[in-house]
């Protein structure tokens, strides 16, 4: 059936200004994107006449992969900035570094920065749709869209489901989107990790169980989220040692196997192999960690021919 | 609104358009049949369901195809949900019949066509239609099947109700 239907929202900022009804219609639009992936031909023309950049004032490798192999799979034309030997290093603020972009007549602006409310400043000033691809320690829509994407495609939906936020929660503008989204989505979510990386009041801001022992919360889950302890946002040691973080609250198979049951095992990227998450156990079975990373192209395909409708 | 077609005479012409389909094709050990997303899939079932009683020794090859993403009305607003795509076989060098419920100003066709395309290089291409509103075409694109000739004005509206969909079998003009 042909609906007409839309988001809610002219820009991807965050989750917490999607409904559920958005997040369903990205999931709905990204299951048909998924099968375009599968085709001979990975790609189609909805997008031939639209122009995106992608501007990445902090470094990444994934996320703006990701979303150029998503735009260019839609047939759009795709421009690249980084920040680093840019004029920013000269001295040029954040709007006339965008607006020069812009008159260069572009349709859709992907922006990643290490300041929270980037994008959420530059949407009050632009009139092209803006995504967010991760501001600072605020929020990251589109991993956490993939994310809920790959639980509802492993498990057949994410309602009612336990899932498990593990490791550094405080740096973590994954853990915020990912907290939304299958708070939306109706599952229930406990972080987990050491009391000096876990924020005081989560919560009850977030509606959220908290735990500081993650063999309790892994028996309890049927799937843990597991985050990259990240060292270069951590101004101060928050925990003592790599070593004594992964005999606390490493994900390994010893772990695992003393569940008792059979958990899904996830992970945004990159991974600190044999900190948060061992290596067998990030190459096993159980975990999903690659199939995350092809939903990424379908979800952010899904966003992107969404938000890039033309207002008459 | 005018009945075009009654729910019997729906079925004589669905039936009609399958035979001449076996005419042309005998035994279809070469031909692919795709319908379109969402309401020529109706069709389609049907017509596949009288193919396979009228030649069971065939096991003819049945897709569906969405078009949404090769759509030129992008830009002017119209945003469609997308419905499924299932080919799950090779068009290459083989003789494809579309199948769409109706055939306006040509639009959807030529974006199936391109869809198809992506698809592999088929042999050959047929299009079939329930009805077929012949005056109001944008693109020089014409059915080889056709199970009812409409001329209806452009403020008119053809619309197959489906029984599996809409309750009942009727072919409805709208003024």
């Amino acid at each position: 059936m042909h609906l007409r239907m839309s988001l809610s929202v002219k820009h991807l900022l965050g989750i917490r200004d999607l409904t559920r009804q958005d997040i369903e219609l990205v999931f709905q639009t990204a299951d048909q994107f998924k099968e375009v992936l599968q085709r001979p031909i990975k790609k189609v023309p909805t997008l031939r006449d639209t122009t995106i950049v992608n501007v990445f004032f902090e470094n990444s490798t994934r996320t703006r992969l990701s979303f150029e192999l998503a735009e260019k799979r839609l047939g759009a034309d795709v421009m690249n900035f980084s920040a680093s030997g840019s004029s920013v290093s000269k001295g040029e603020t954040l709007i006339d570094t965008v607006n020069n972009i812009l008159s260069m007549k572009v349709d859709m602006v992907v922006m990643r920065h290490s300041a929270t409310g980037a994008p959420h400043f530059l949407a009050k000033h632009i009139n092209v749709p803006i995504v967010n691809a991760g501001d600072g320690i605020n929020e990251h829509p589109t991993q956490a869209l993939l994310d809920a994407f790959s639980i509802r495609e492993k498990l057949g939906s994410v309602e009612g489901k336990k899932i498990a936020i593990c490791g550094d929660i405080m740096h973590s503008r994954v853990a915020l989107s990912n907290i939304y989204c299958l708070k939306k989505l109706g599952a229930e979510v406990t972080v987990v990790g050491p009391p000096t990386l876990i924020p005081k009041h989560i919560a009850k801001a977030l509606d959220v169980n908290v735990s500081y022992d993650i063999k309790e919360t892994l028996k309890w889950a049927d799937v843990a989220n597991v985050l990259r302890i990240q060292l270069e946002r951590q101004n101060m040691p928050l925990f003592s040692t790599l070593r004594e973080y992964s005999l606390a609250y490493g994900v390994n198979r010893k772990l695992l196997d003393s569940l008792g049951k059979e958990i899904v095992i996830m992970h945004p990227g990159p991974i600190n192999r044999g900190v948060e998450l061992s290596s067998d156990v990030a190459d096993s079975g159980q975990s999903i960690i690659l199939d995350q990373v092809e939903n990424g192209v379908a979800t952010r395909m899904a966003v992107l021919y969404l938000l890039a409708r033309k207002e008459n | 609104m005018k009945s075009i077609l009654t729910d019997r005479q729906l079925a004589i012409t669905i039936e009609r358009l399958s035979h001449q389909l076996v005419e042309n094709h005998l035994d279809f050990h070469d031909t692919v049949v795709i319908g379109l997303q969402p309401r020529g899939i109706f069709l389609s079932d049907r017509i596949y369901r009288h193919l396979q009683a009228l030649v069971p020794s065939a096991n003819i090859p049945y897709g569906k195809l969405d078009i949404t993403f090769y759509r030129d009305d992008y830009k002017s607003g119209n945003l469609h949900v997308p419905n499924e795509t299932d080919i799950a076989f090779s068009i290459d060098d083989k003789k494809v019949i579309l199948i769409d419920d109706v055939l306006y100003t040509g639009r959807t066709i030529r974006s199936a066509m391109d869809a198809m395309l992506d698809f592999g290089r088929p042999a050959k291409v047929e299009l079939c239609v329930l009805v077929d509103r012949r005056f109001s075409r944008e693109l020089p694109i014409q059915p080889d099947y056709t199970g009812r000739t409409i001329d209806a004005i452009i403020t008119e509206r053809v619309k197959v109700l489906w029984n599996e969909r809409d309750g009942k079998d009727e072919v409805v003009l709208i003024a």
